[in-house]
C-alpha cells in the first residue's frame, strides 16, 4: 500500500486516554469517537487532520488503555498512516486489527518534522520525506499483516479468506 | 531449549514443546473476558464475524464495571447490549451490578483463574492474573470478539526482564510502592513487549494482593504481561476459591532473559508518581507540599480487602482534612460486605469519606469523583494521564493505599508515618 501526505507530529508516550478520553467511551459510534479524537492533546488536530493525514510520533505510541476506540477514532478521522519510534503493543494489535496502518520507525520519527509531506510504502518498508529529501527504511509487513491492513482489519480479512 | 515461566505456558497452550522469543503463535484460551466499554465494541465485531455461538460458555466472561451502575443513558445502553448478547449466547459468567466487582479483583476472587491459565481481557489490566502464575494479557476488542469466537489468539513470544526481589517490605509500605518503585526505575516503557517476571526470596513475603497490585501495573511499564511464581500462599489461595487445579509452571533455571534487576524490598519507601506519567516517580521523603482536593482509595490496583483494610486502620478516629473529598471504594461485593461487617466502612463514614458500591468510576474518569479545572487527586489507581480523571487541567498522583489515607487526614500527600 501507498501513503501520502502531510506529517502532525506528537512526541513521546502519547496514551490512550488523550487519544480518546474515557468520557466519551460511552459510545461505539466511529464518528462520534472521532470528533473527540485528540482533544486532550491537541485541540487543533480536527483541523488540521483535514489536510494532513499522516501521524508521526515519539515512543509508546498509544500507551495505556486497551480501548480499541483510540484507533478507531483516529482511523475515522481520516489518519491514514502513523509512524511511531515504537508503539505499546496492545495499541500495535489493536491498529493492525481494526486496519489502521501503523509503521515502528526511530529514525523517520525523529527525522520528519511537522507539517513535512511524506511518501511512504508498506510493500517495500520504505519512507521518503518530500520535504527534505530524506529517505529512511523500516521493515515492511508480512505478508498476512499487510492484508489485514488491506482488507480493512481482522473481521473483513477472516471473513474474506485471506487470513485462515 | 529454557524458557523463562511465561514462554513454557504459551507452548503448551499452543501445543508446542518449546517456543522462543520472537515467534508468532496460535494460543488456546482458557478465558476470555470483557467489560461494559469494550465488550460492545467486541459484540458488535463477534456479530460481523458470522458466528452463532461463543467457543465456550463457561469461559467467556463479561463484567458490568466501569461505567456501572450505569452513568448515564448512554453507558445503559451499552450495559444492555452486553446483558442481551450473553442471555442469549448463555454466558454464564455474566456479572452485573449486584453481583459484579472491578473485574481484575472479581476473576481471582471468584476462582475464574488458576495458575497455569492463559487469559485474554479487553482492558490492559487483564496482566494482574500473572500474580496467580497464569499467562494473562490485555488486547483490544477485535481480539475479544476472535477469543469470544475461536477460543485461540496469536501472540508474538515475549522475552523478559527478570526482577530479583530479596528482603521484606517495611511497615506501611506495600506492592503498590513496589512496582511504583520499578517502574520509575525502569520507565513507561521499559517493559514494552515483554514479560516483567518477578522471582527471589523476598517473594514469599509479598501477599497475594501484594502480588495483584504488582502485576496489575505490569501493563504501565508496557510489559505483555507481570509473572509470579506460585508458592504456597497461591495454592492456599486457589483452593479456597476454584476447583480446578492450578498447573504450576517454573522458569528454566538457564532461561535466558534481557536484563535482570536485583529489587531490595526492605529499601523500597512509600512512593508517589506525579503526573503525568506513572514513571514521575518521588519517595514520600523527597515531596514537598502537594495540596489536595480530593482523595481516591479503591480499584483494579488496589481496591482490594488488605488495601481497604490498611487505610481504614490509618483513618480510624481521625477526620478528613477540610476541603478534602475522600471517595473509598472496596473492589467487590465480597470485600464491601466484609468491610461492612468489620466496621472498616463505619472508620470512614465517621471521618468523613463517601463509601461507593464497587465500580471502576473515577479511575477512568467516568464517574464518581471527576475532576474540576487545576484540581488535585491522590488515587490508588494505576495511571496518572492528562485528564484521566477529569478535566484536562487536573493532575492525579498515583499512591499506595496507606499514603492516600494518612493524606486524605492531612490534606497534603504525607507519609502515614505522619499520623500514626
Amino acid at each position: 500500500m501507498l501513503f501520502n501526505g502531510k506529517v502532525i507530529k506528537y512526541k513521546d508516550n502519547v496514551d490512550t486516554d488523550v487519544i480518546i478520553p474515557a468520557r466519551y467511551l460511552n459510545t461505539i459510534d466511529k464518528k462520534e469517537l472521532a470528533s473527540h479524537c485528540m482533544e486532550d492533546l491537541d485541540t487543533s488536530f480536527k483541523e488540521r487532520v483535514k489536510t494532513n493525514k499522516i501521524i508521526v510520533a515519539g515512543n509508546n505510541f498509544g500507551c495505556g488503555s486497551s480501548r480499541e476506540h483510540a484507533p478507531l477514532a483516529i482511523k475515522e478521522s481520516g489518519v491514514e498512516l502513523v509512524i511511531a519510534k515504537s508503539f505499546a503493543r496492545i495499541f500495535y494489535r489493536n491498529a493492525i486489527n481494526i486496519g489502521l496502518a501503523i509503521f515502528e520507525c526511530p529514525e523517520a520519527a525523529d527525522a520528519i518534522s511537522d507539517g513535512d509531506e511524506i511518501k511512504a510504502d508498506s510493500d517495500t518498508g520504505i519512507i521518503e520525506d518530500l520535504t527534505t529529501g530524506k529517505q529512511f527504511k523500516t521493515k515492511p509487513f508480512p505478508e498476512f499483516i499487510g492484508k489485514i491492513i488491506a482488507d480493512g482489519g481482522l473481521v473483513e480479512a477472516i471473513k474474506k479468506g485471506s487470513v485462515k | 531449549m529454557s524458557m523463562t515461566m511465561t514462554q513454557k505456558i504459551l507452548a503448551a497452550h499452543a501445543g508446542l514443546e518449546s517456543v522462543e522469543a520472537g515467534e508468532l503463535i496460535l494460543v488456546s484460551l482458557d478465558r476470555v473476558l470483557g467489560n461494559d466499554i469494550t465488550s460492545p465494541v467486541a459484540i458488535r465485531e463477534f456479530d460481523k464475524l458470522g458466528f452463532d455461538e461463543v467457543y465456550d460458555k463457561n469461559k467467556v466472561t463479561m463484567v458490568m464495571d466501569h461505567f456501572a451502575p450505569n452513568k448515564d443513558i448512554k453507558a445503559a445502553i451499552q450495559c444492555k447490549m452486553c446483558r442481551d448478547f450473553c442471555r442469549e449466547k448463555e454466558v454464564v459468567n455474566f456479572y452485573d451490578v449486584g453481583k459484579m466487582g472491578v473485574e481484575h479483583a472479581l476473576l481471582p476472587e471468584k476462582g475464574l483463574v488458576v495458575s497455569g491459565d492463559t487469559v485474554i481481557g479487553a482492558d490492559s489490566h487483564t496482566c494482574t492474573y500473572g500474580a496467580l502464575g497464569a499467562f494473562s494479557t490485555g488486547v483490544g476488542s477485535t481480539d475479544m470478539a476472535c477469543g469470544m469466537a475461536i477460543g485461540k489468539a496469536w501472540f508474538k513470544v515475549p522475552s523478559a526482564i527478570k526482577f530479583v526481589l530479596k528482603g521484606k517490605l517495611q511497615k506501611y509500605v506495600s506492592g503498590k510502592d513496589v512496582i511504583l518503585h520499578i517502574i520509575g526505575k525502569i520507565g513507561v516503557d521499559g517493559a514494552l513487549y515483554r514479560s516483567m517476571e518477578f522471582t527471589g526470596e523476598g517473594v514469599s513475603s509479598l501477599s497475594i494482593t501484594d502480588r495483584l497490585t504488582i502485576c496489575n501495573m505490569a501493563i504501565e511499564a508496557g510489559a505483555k504481561n507481570g509473572i509470579f511464581p506460585v508458592d504456597e500462599q497461591t495454592l492456599a489461595y486457589i483452593a479456597e476459591r476454584s476447583d480446578r487445579k492450578p498447573v504450576v509452571y517454573e522458569a528454566d533455571e538457564d532461561a535466558v532473559y534481557d536484563e535482570t534487576y536485583e529489587i531490595d524490598l526492605s529499601a523500597i519507601r512509600p512512593t508517589v508518581a506525579f503526573p503525568h506519567l506513572p514513571e514521575n516517580t518521588k519517595t514520600v521523603d523527597e515531596i514537598s507540599e502537594v495540596k489536595i482536593d480530593q482523595v481516591v482509595i479503591g480499584s483494579c490496583t488496589n481496591g482490594y480487602y488488605e488495601n481497604i483494610k490498611e487505610a481504614a486502620d490509618i483513618i480510624r478516629g481521625k477526620k478528613v482534612a477540610d476541603g478534602v473529598r475522600a471517595i473509598i471504594i472496596p473492589a467487590t461485593q465480597e470485600i464491601y460486605m466484609r468491610a461492612m461487617r468489620e466496621g472498616l466502612l463505619a472508620d470512614f463514614i465517621e471521618a468523613g469519606c463517601a463509601v461507593s458500591t464497587p465500580t471502576c468510576g473515577p479511575c477512568l474518569g467516568g464517574h464518581m469523583g471527576i475532576l474540576a479545572p487545576y484540581e488535585r487527586a491522590v488515587a490508588t489507581t494505576n495511571r496518572n494521564f492528562v485528564g484521566r480523571m477529569g478535566d484536562p487541567t487536573s493532575e492525579v498522583y498515583l499512591t499506595s493505599p496507606a499514603v492516600a489515607a494518612a493524606s486524605a487526614i492531612l490534606g497534603r500527600i504525607a507519609s502515614p508515618e505522619e499520623v500514626m
